[in-house]
C-alpha cells in the first residue's frame, strides 16, 4: 500500500515536473517575451528595462527556479493581452467551467452506467441493439457538431433555449454560480448535454464491454450453478466486479470532460477557462497558456490519485497485495 | 427401480456456419445415490457438455436436440429457466475445474456461502452463518470461523477448491457434478481433493458424476466408468471391468497408452485407433544424411555440466531492496549429463525444472554458477563466436504446441528458417530436399509444408516443432514437458518419435516432466527437483525401486494406482 | 480433410477464413467498408468528379452566392447542394474538403503508428530502463486528453513558424500535432502484444536457432502484433479525422484558403443564424458519415479479430 501510493505520488510529481518544464519553455521559445509585453514600438531602453525586470538575462536554471517558486505561490504573471494577473483571470472563470463539467459528468456517468449495465445484461434484446447502434453514432459525432445541431434546433428553430453565454449568475460566498436561477439552468442545459454526449457513449460502451467480460467469467457460471437468482448474479456479483475498471473509466471521463470543455465553451461562448485558453492560443498569450496547462495537469493528477485510492476501497486483492 | 439421474439418448448440437455439430450424440448414462460415476474422454469428446446439459447451463448456441434427462423420477430437460434455477444448487451441485476463477474475488467466502444457503435452503442469516461454519469444517478448512471473513485470494489453490466444494454442497444436493475438479491442482493436492469428494459421497449418500480426461483419476475414485469418444458413449461398466477388460477399441488404446510406472518397456503402446497419426519414415543411412553431418569433431564425454547454478526472480517490487522478495527458482544446482544419455528432470509445477532447462539453453542468464557445454564455458564473455556455435547444438521442444509455432509462417518457412539462416545447405534445392526429409522423418505428409500451424492438431504441431529443432542439426535436445498439453493417446506417439530420434541420431536428451511413468520410460538417469533444489540424482530403475530422498518417496506414492489396470 | 484442402483453391480458402466470413455475414461491416471506400475514392478523385473547382476564381461568381440546394425554393439545378457565401459549389467544396480531411487523418495515423509501434515493440522486447522511460513518457502524455495535447502542439507549432508561412504549413503542423497525440495508444498496444508474443515459445525457439534480435523482432514478433494495431489504427483514423475537424473548427487547423470539412463547418456556422443552414449542414453530414463508417468498420474489426468474443 505504502509503496503503491509512493509510486503513484512519484509519478504525479513527474507529470507535474514535465508539464511545468513545458510551460516554462513556452515562455522562452514561443515568441519574444519582451515584444509580447511592450509591443513593436517600444524604445530600446524600455526593452532593456523590461528584460531586466523580467530577469531574462539570468541563467536559464535560475529563471526556471524563479518560475517554479512563483507558480507554487499561484503567480503566473500578467496576461500579455489583457494585462491582468493570470491567476485572477483563471479564478474568475473557474466556476463556470467547473459547473459545466460537474453537470456533464452527472449526466454522462449516471446515464452511461445505467445503459451500459442494461445492454450488458440484456445483450440480445432489440432495445440493447438500438442503444448500441445509436451509441456508435454518438462516438462518431464530433462535439462541436452536436453543439451546432442543438443550437440550431433549440435556439434558432424552436427558440426554447438561449444559444450562448451563461445567464442568471449570482454570487454566493465568492463563488459565482448559475445553478440557482432558472435563466442559469436554461443556459447550462445545451452546453452540458453537448459536453456529456461523447463521454456518455464512451462510458456506456466500456461498461457494457466490462459487463460482458465479467458475465463470461467462471464465477458467474458457478454462481448460476449454485441456483442464485439473476438479480443476485447481476447486481451482487457482476456489477461489483465491473465497478473496478469503471472507476478508471470515470476518472478518465472527467479528464476528458475538462479537455472537451474547450470546444463546448467555444461553441456556446461559455465564459469558462476553456474559452479563455483557446483565445490565448489564438493570440499566443503565453502566460495564460502556461497557467492553463499546469492547472489542467494538476486537476488530472489529482483525479488519477483519487482513482488509485478508490481501487483500494473496492478491490481486496490490491489492498492485500500492496500492504 | 428408478435412478437418481438417468440420461436417455441425450444429443446436444452446436449450430455453426458449417452446419450442426453434434457435441453429444445419443448418450445414455445413469447414476445412483452413493455412487461415483466417472465420465472419461479426451478434450472435445463432449463429456463436459453432458454435465452442462444436466444443469441446463449449456454454452450458447448449444442446445439439447434430443433425448431425456430424468432426475429423481422427474424429467428436467424441458423445465423453464426459473424451475431449473431452483434445482441447481438445491438438488444438483456443481464443481468446476479452476478454483482460481470459480469464486467471486470481491466477496468474502462467508458472504458467498451464506448467500447460497439463504437462497437454496430458505434459512435466516444467523443460521446460515452457523451452517457455513459447519460446511467449511466438513470440507476440511481449519479455523472456519475466522476464515469466513477471508477473500478467495487469501486461500491456496487446494483450499480454494475445498471452498468450492463447500459451496456446491451448501444447498444439500443429492447429486454432484464435478467437471475436472483436480486438473488445475498440483499432484499432491489432487489426491486430497479426490479423497474428500469420495468420502463426502459415501458420508452423505450423494450421487457423483466426475468428468475427467485422466484415467488415473478414474482408477482412484470412480465406482463405475463411462467412456466417451467424439460425442458418443463407447463403453460403460464398473471400473474394474472397463480398465482390466476394455471391450471397445478406443478404450483399449486409451488404457494401453497410459505409460506404466512399474515396468520399463522398449516402446510405448501405440494407439492406432486415433486417426491422423502417420508412421514415421526411417531414413536409410542416417549417418550419411545431411542431418548427421557437421558433428563436433572432438567428442566430449560430458555433454552438459552445470555447477552451483542459481537464478532468482523478483516476486515483489519494493522501493528498498531489503523489502523486495525474491524467489530462488533454481538454487545451487549441480549436475552432469553424459553425451548420448537421456537424462530426466522431474518435479511438481514450480519446482524450477523448466527454469533450469532454460538456463542451460541460454534463454535466461543465471545469477551465479557455471554451465559447460561439451567442455566449453558458455557463460564467459569472450569467444562469443564459439559460444554461439556450441549453443546451436542445443535445441528445445516446448510444452505448448499452440504457442511454439509462429502462426504467421508456413510450416515450410518454419522448418527452413534455421537452415537458411545458418546457410547449412549448398543451395535452395538442397534446402527443400532436407525440409522434405525432415517432415517425413517426423511422420508428417509432405502436403503439410504449404500449410499454416493452425491447420494442425496439437500432436502434429509438436511433430513440426521437432522437425524445426532438427533443422539446426542439434546434438542435445531439451524436451520441456513435450507431451503434457497433449491427449494421452497422442502422447505415446510423440514419445516414441522422440525415443527413435534419440537412438537414430544418437542425441543427448534432457527430458523434463512432472509425469513419473513417462520419465521411467524415457530416461536413463533422473534428477528429482523440489523448490529449486535437486533432491536426488539416480539411475531411473534405482529411483523407482529404491528412492532415497523423502520427497522422491512422496512423489512416487502419488502415482495413480496402476494395479487396477493390470490383471 | 486433406482431400478437400487439396481441391480447394486459394480463393476458396480465403473465403473460408473466419474473418472474411464474418465480414461477408455482417451487413454493417459491408456497408461501412463500402462507404469508407467510396468516400476515400471520391475524395482522391475530387478534381475529376467534382462539378466545379472551388479554388479556381474563374469558376466562382459572387452572383451565385448563398444559393440553397437544388430542390429548395430558389435553388439552381447547376448547384446540387447549393453554394456558400462566396458562390462556391457546396458539393465540390465538400469533395475537396473531404480530401484534405482524409489525407490529414491517414497521414496523422500513419505517423502515430510508425512512432508508436516502433517505440512500443522496442519497449516490450527489450524491457528494463528503455521500457520504463518510453512508457513513462507515454503514461504522462496519456494523462492529458488527446485533443488538448493536439491543440497545444498545434499552437506551439504555429507560433514557432513565421507569420507568412503559417497558412502554407498549417496542414503539416496539424498532421504532426495529431500524429504526436496518437502515438502512446499505438505504443501501449504494440508493447502489450510484444510482451505476449515474446513470452511465447516460438520466440524462444527463434532465439535458440541463434537469430539476431532484429530478425526476431521483424520477422516473428512484428507480424503477430499487427492485428491489434490494425484495430487501433482504424479507430484512430476516425478519431484523427474528428481531431482535425475540431482543430479547424476552433480556427487552429486548416485555413479557409484550402478548407477541410472542419473549416467548412466553421465558416458555415457564421451563417447559421441567418438561416443559411446548408452551408454548415452538408459538410457536417459528410463528416459524420465518414467518421461513422470508419468507426463501424473499426468496431466490426475489433469484434472479428478478438478471438474471445467468437
Amino acid at each position: 500500500m505504502f509503496y503503491f501510493i509512493i509510486n503513484r505520488l512519484a509519478q504525479a510529481l513527474l507529470v507535474m515536473a514535465v508539464v511545468s518544464a513545458i510551460s516554462f519553455s513556452l515562455f522562452n521559445f514561443v515568441g519574444d517575451p519582451v515584444n509580447n509585453m511592450v509591443g513593436q514600438d517600444a524604445t530600446r531602453e524600455q526593452r532593456i528595462e523590461i528584460r531586466q525586470q523580467l530577469g531574462l538575462d539570468d541563467p536559464i536554471l535560475v529563471q526556471y527556479q524563479r518560475f517554479m517558486i512563483n507558480v507554487a505561490q499561484g503567480d503566473f504573471g500578467l496576461s500579455y493581452r489583457i494585462k491582468q494577473p493570470v491567476s485572477q483571470l483563471i479564478l474568475e472563470r473557474l466556476p463556470a467551467t467547473l459547473e459545466l463539467v460537474f453537470a456533464s459528468a452527472i449526466i454522462a456517468v449516471f446515464i452511461g452506467i445505467v445503459l451500459g449495465v442494461f445492454t450488458g445484461i440484456r445483450r440480445y434484446s432489440w432495445v440493447s441493439k438500438i442503444i448500441m447502434s445509436v451509441s456508435l453514432i454518438g462516438v462518431s459525432l464530433p462535439t462541436f457538431i452536436i453543439g451546432i445541431g442543438l443550437i440550431y434546433l433549440f435556439a434558432v428553430y424552436l427558440r426554447w433555449l438561449p444559444s450562448s453565454g451563461r445567464a442568471g449568475v449570482i454570487e454566493i460566498g465568492g463563488w459565482k454560480t448559475s445553478l440557482l436561477t432558472i435563466d442559469g439552468w436554461r443556459s447550462i442545459i445545451l452546453p452540458a448535454i453537448t459536453l456529456s454526449l461523447f463521454q456518455l457513449t464512451m462510458i456506456l460502451r466500456l461498461v457494457r464491454a466490462e459487463m460482458l467480460e465479467v458475465m463470461r467469467s467462471d464465477y458467474i457460471k458457478f454462481a448460476r450453478a449454485r441456483g442464485l437468482t439473476n438479480r443476485a448474479i447481476h447486481f451482487g456479483h457482476a456489477l461489483r466486479n465491473t465497478l473496478v475498471p469503471v472507476i478508471t473509466i470515470i476518472g478518465l471521463n472527467i479528464g476528458g470532460l475538462i479537455a472537451y470543455s474547450v470546444i463546448t465553451e467555444t461553441v456556446f461562448q461559455w465564459p469558462g477557462t476553456g474559452l479563455m485558453f483557446i483565445q490565448a492560443v489564438d493570440f499566443v498569450d503565453v502566460p495564460i497558456m502556461a497557467a492553463y496547462l499546469i492547472f489542467v495537469a494538476l486537476l488530472f493528477v489529482v483525479i488519477n490519485l483519487i482513482v488509485d485510492i478508490l481501487y483500494f476501497v473496492v478491490d481486496p486483492r490490491i489492498r492485500r497485495g500492496g500492504s | 427401480m428408478s435412478h437418481l439421474l438417468e440420461i436417455k439418448n441425450l444429443s446436444v448440437n452446436f449450430p455453426s456456419r458449417r452446419g450442426q455439430v453434434a457435441a453429444v450424440n445419443q448418450v445414455s448414462i445413469s447414476v445412483e445415490k452413493g455412487e461415483v460415476l466417472g465420465l472419461v474422454g479426451e478434450s472435445g469428446a463432449g463429456k463436459s457438455t453432458v454435465g452442462n446439459s444436466v444443469i441446463n447451463l449449456l454454452e450458447p448456441p448449444g442446445y439439447i436436440s434430443g433425448g431425456e434427462i430424468i432426475f429423481d423420477g422427474i424429467r428436467i430437460d424441458q423445465k423453464s429457466n426459473e424451475d431449473m434455477r431452483k434445482i441447481r444448487g438445491a438438488k444438483i451441485g456443481t464443481i468446476f475445474q479452476d478454483p482460481q476463477t470459480s469464486l467471486n474475488p470481491l466477496m468474502t467466502i462467508g458472504k458467498q456461502l451464506s448467500e447460497t444457503l439463504i437462497e437454496t435452503l430458505k434459512i435466516s442469516g444467523s443460521s446460515a452463518r452457523e451452517k457455513s461454519i459447519e460446511l467449511l469444517e466438513s470440507v476440511g478448512i481449519p479455523d472456519p470461523v475466522e476464515r469466513l471473513n477471508a477473500y478467495p485470494h487469501q486461500f491456496s489453490g487446494g483450499m480454494r477448491q475445498r471452498v468450492v466444494i463447500a459451496l456446491a454442497l451448501a444447498g444439500d444436493p443429492d447429486l454432484i457434478i464435478a467437471d475436472e475438479p483436480t486438473t488445475a491442482l498440483d499432484v499432491s493436492i489432487q489426491k486430497q481433493i479426490l479423497d474428500l469428494i469420495k468420502s463426502l459421497c459415501k458420508a452423505r449418500n450423494l450421487g457423483v458424476i466426475i468428468v475427467t480426461h485422466d484415467i488415473g483419476v478414474i482408477a482412484e475414485i470412480a465406482d463405475r466408468v463411462a467412456v466417451m469418444y467424439n460425442g458418443q458413449l463407447v463403453e460403460q461398466g464398473t471400473v474394474k471391468q472397463v480398465l482390466q477388460k476394455p471391450k471397445h477399441d478406443y478404450t483399449k488404446s486409451l488404457i494401453s497408452a497410459v505409460p506404466s510406472g512399474d515396468q520399463k518397456l522398449h516402446r510405448f503402446t501405440v494407439v492406432d485407433y486415433i486417426d491422423g497419426s502417420e508412421e514415421k519414415v526411417t531414413l536409410e543411412n542416417v549417418s550419411d544424411h545431411w542431418l548427421s553431418k557437421n558433428k563436433s569433431s572432438e567428442t566430449h564425454k560430458t555433454a552438459i555440466s552445470v555447477k552451483d547454478l542459481s537464478i532468482e526472480f523478483s516476486i515483489r517490487q519494493a522501493l528498498f531492496r531489503k523489502n523486495r522478495i525474491f524467489l530462488k527458482a533454481v538454487d545451487n544446482v549441480s549436475l552432469q549429463i553424459q553425451t548420448g544419455e537421456s537424462f530426466g528432470l522431474v518435479g511438481e509445477s514450480g519446482s524450477g525444472k523448466s527454469t533450469l532447462a532454460r538456463l542451460i539453453a541460454g534463454l535466461y542468464q543465471p545469477k551465479s554458477g557455471e554451465i559447460d557445454i561439451f567442455g566449453h564455458d558458455v557463460l564467459q564473455r569472450n569467444q562469443k563466436a564459439k559460444t554461439s556455435l556450441i549453443r546451436r547444438k542445443m535445441q528445445m521442444i516446448f510444452q505448448d504446441p499452440y504457442s511454439s509455432l509462429n502462426s504467421r509462417m508456413t510450416v515450410e518457412d518454419i522448418i527452413s528458417e534455421p537452415i537458411r539462416f545458418h546457410r547449412s545447405t549448398l543451395n535452395s534445392n538442397e534446402t527443400s530436399k532436407v525440409v522434405n526429409d525432415l517432415i517425413s522423418f517426423v511422420g508428417m505428409p509432405m502436403t503439410a509444408l504449404k500449410k499454416y500451424p493452425h491447420e494442425f492438431s496439437g500432436g502434429q504441431r509438436q511433430r513440426i516443432s521437432i522437425a524445426r529443432a532438427l533443422a539446426s542439426r542439434p546434438e542435445i535436445l531439451i524436451c520441456d514437458e513435450p507431451t503434457s498439453a497433449l491427449d494421452v493417446s497422442v502422447q505415446a506417439n510423440i514419445l516414441n518419435l522422440l525415443k527413435d530420434l534419440q537412438e537414430e541420431l544418437s542425441l543427448t536428451m534432457l527430458f523434463i516432466s512432472h509425469d513419473l511413468p513417462v520419465i521411467r520410460q524415457m530416461c536413463d538417469r533422473v534428477a528429482v527437483m523440489q523448490n529449486g533444489k535437486i533432491c536426488e540424482i539416480a539411475k531411473t530403475d534405482t529411483l523407482f525401486d529404491d528412492p532415497q530422498h523423502e520427497y522422491s518417496k512422496h512423489l512416487l506414492g502419488l502415482m495413480p494406482r496402476m494395479d487396477l489396470f493390470r490383471l | 480433410m486433406s482431400e478437400t484442402n487439396k481441391s480447394s483453391s486459394r480463393w476458396q480458402r480465403f473465403l473460408d477464413n473466419d474473418i472474411v466470413y464474418s465480414f461477408f455475414t455482417t451487413p454493417g461491416a459491408i456497408i461501412a467498408a463500402s462507404i469508407t471506400f467510396i468516400a476515400i475514392t471520391a475524395a482522391f478523385a475530387a478534381p475529376i468528379i467534382a462539378p466545379y473547382n472551388p479554388f479556381d476564381p474563374a469558376q466562382i461568381s459572387l452572383w451565385d452566392g448563398k444559393l440553397p440546394p437544388a430542390w429548395a425554393d430558389g435553388g439552381s439545378p447547376a448547384y446540387l447542394l447549393g453554394t456558400d457565401n462566396q458562390g462556391r459549389d457546396m458539393l465540390s467544396t465538400i469533395l475537396y474538403g473531404g480530401r484534405i480531411s482524409i489525407l490529414v487523418g491517414i497521414a496523422a495515423v500513419f505517423l502515430g503508428m510508425l512512432l508508436g509501434v516502433t517505440l512500443g515493440v522496442i519497449s516490450g522486447y527489450f524491457g528494463g530502463l528503455t521500457d520504463t522511460i518510453i512508457m513513462r513518457i507515454a503514461d504522462v502524455q496519456l494523462t492529458i486528453p488527446g485533443i488538448l495535447v493536439a491543440i497545444l502542439i498545434n499552437g506551439i507549432g504555429r507560433a514557432a513558424l513565421p507569420l507568412e508561412l503559417r497558412e502554407e504549413f498549417a496542414i503539416y503542423v496539424v498532421i504532426v500535432a495529431i500524429g504526436l497525440t496518437d502515438w502512446p495508444q499505438f505504443a501501449r498496444v504494440a508493447r502489450g502484444a510484444t510482451l505476449v508474443e515474446a513470452e511465447k515459445e516460438y520466440v524462444q525457439a527463434a532465439k535458440l536457432i541463434g537469430l539476431p534480435k532484429f530478425t526476431i523482432i521483424l520477422r516473428h514478433i512484428l507480424p503477430n502484433t499487427l492485428r491489434p494495431v490494425l484495430v487501433i489504427a482504424t479507430i484512430g483514423l476516425a478519431l484523427a479525422i474528428i481531431a482535425e475537424a475540431t482543430l479547424s473548427f476552433l480556427g487552429q487547423g486548416i485555413p479557409p484558403t484550402t478548407p477541410s470539412l472542419g473549416t467548412l463547418i466553421r465558416v458555415g456556422n457564421e451563417f447559421l443564424f441567418s438561416g443559411l443552414w446548408w452551408i454548415t449542414f452538408f459538410p457536417a453530414i459528410a463528416l459524420i458519415i465518414l467518421v461513422f463508417s470508419v468507426n463501424l468498420l473499426g468496431d466490426w474489426m475489433r469484434d472479428a479479430l478478438n478471438p474471445k468474443l467468437r
